[in-house]
């Protein structure tokens, strides 16, 4: 039904001034694992970020990085279980094996989003910076073996980023259209201040159909 | 096709630029070496800690690249944390097996292996430095240059 190869995973606008304006999480690939472990267990876990992390022992799809998300069916949020009982304390008594834990990557919340979404704009600028050759623009593609970030600044220097799957091709029209999406329906909206969050249906129902349509039949199409 | 490589820096696992080797450079940069060395790592330390949290998967590959209007910029890391960052021009493919052959045949063989270039600080071996410069000549998006 679905091409992988046509998957967009998210969309973010940054603003002229380095602060994310928007974000939309369209095809987010979970990640998650089950297993059933004995004691003592062969992972070493960390609480890092008020998240437990994997930190050594990279197993059966267990990667390095991936947060204990539940142990024998109960949520583990913070460090701790439902009941308020540390998790680290209940993994650390062997009478509790054999124990089953649900590890996966965790979706980012809006906090983290715009951590991230204002920490590409220094980026964006140094990369125009240190460049061996004059007049280059900042970041256009940055490609890590999972995904593909593409990054267009307009003339009035907001930035429409788009993560995507490595494979799919043309994505610099996608941004143009979304360019065009966001002047129509975002611009032109009265009860839309500059620089602050975007919060438009029209915009968000646009989106959410050119996206759909493009993993429906095709950049060819747009 | 012209193909063309502007530079290269080397950092060890703390940071410390090891090595800056420059063959192309058409701009020049506004600060010192050591400054540029601090700021390029400074990107490419807060770049990499933002590519492992936006990643819709687990990442397993120590490389990644990101291309301006203007240039490429390849990454590559040893897994004892020796980063190699090689700037060349948009059109060159992929430079990733070019970096990990300079720090096998290159790095270890004269820097590693050589007990009195000390470690975590600038390389001045001329031998490496003459060494590196022949095997980036020698590499095919060097030669192919015809200007």
């Amino acid at each position: 039904k679905y091409d992988h190869m046509m998957a967009i995973h998210s969309v973010y606008i940054v603003s002229k001034s380095g602060g994310m304006i928007f974000n939309y999480d369209h095809n987010f690939p979970k990640v998650e694992s089950e297993k059933t472990f004995s004691f003592p267990m062969d992972l070493k876990l960390e609480l890092r970020n008020k998240k437990l992390v994997v930190v050594f022992g990279q197993r059966d799809g267990i990667c390095i990085g991936q947060t204990l998300l539940s142990i024998n069916g109960t949520l583990v949020t913070g460090g701790q279980m439902e009941n308020g009982e540390d998790a680290l304390e209940y993994l650390s008594n062997g009478a509790n094996f054999p124990a089953s834990l649900r590890f996966g990557r965790t979706r980012m919340t809006t906090n983290e989003k715009m951590f991230l979404g204002s920490m590409f704009y220094p980026l964006y600028a140094i990369a125009s910076q240190i460049s061996p050759e004059p007049h280059s623009s900042g970041i256009q593609v940055l490609e890590a073996e999972t995904f593909k970030l593409h990054c267009l600044q307009t003339l009035t220097g907001v930035k429409f980023i788009a993560i995507c799957d490595p494979r799919l091709q043309g994505m610099e029209i996608i941004l143009r259209k979304i360019y065009e999406l966001y002047a129509d329906y975002v611009l032109k909206n009265p009860f839309y201040a500059l620089e602050m969050p975007i919060r438009c249906d029209l915009f968000n129902d646009n989106l959410k159909v050119l996206l759909e349509t493009i993993e429906r039949t095709g950049i060819t199409n747009v | 096709m012209v193909m063309t490589i502007h530079n290269l820096y080397i950092f060890d696992r703390n940071g410390t630029l090891m090595f800056y080797g420059e063959w192309n450079r058409k701009k020049a940069g506004t600060m010192n070496k050591e400054e540029e060395g601090k700021l390029v790592y400074g990107m490419l330390f807060s770049l990499r800690s933002f590519l492992e949290k936006i990643s819709p998967l687990d990442l397993t590959d120590n490389s990644f690249c990101y291309r301006t209007s203007k240039y490429k910029m390849n990454y590559w890391e040893s897994p004892t944390g020796v980063k190699f960052v090689m700037n060349t021009d948009l059109s060159s493919p992929n430079v990733k097996d070019l970096l990990r052959v300079i720090y096998q045949m290159v790095y270890v063989e004269y820097v590693v292996k050589n007990p009195v270039c000390p470690m975590g600080e600038y390389i001045h071996s001329e031998l490496f430095a003459q060494k590196l410069d022949e095997l980036v000549k020698s590499s095919l998006i060097y030669t192919s240059k015809t200007s």
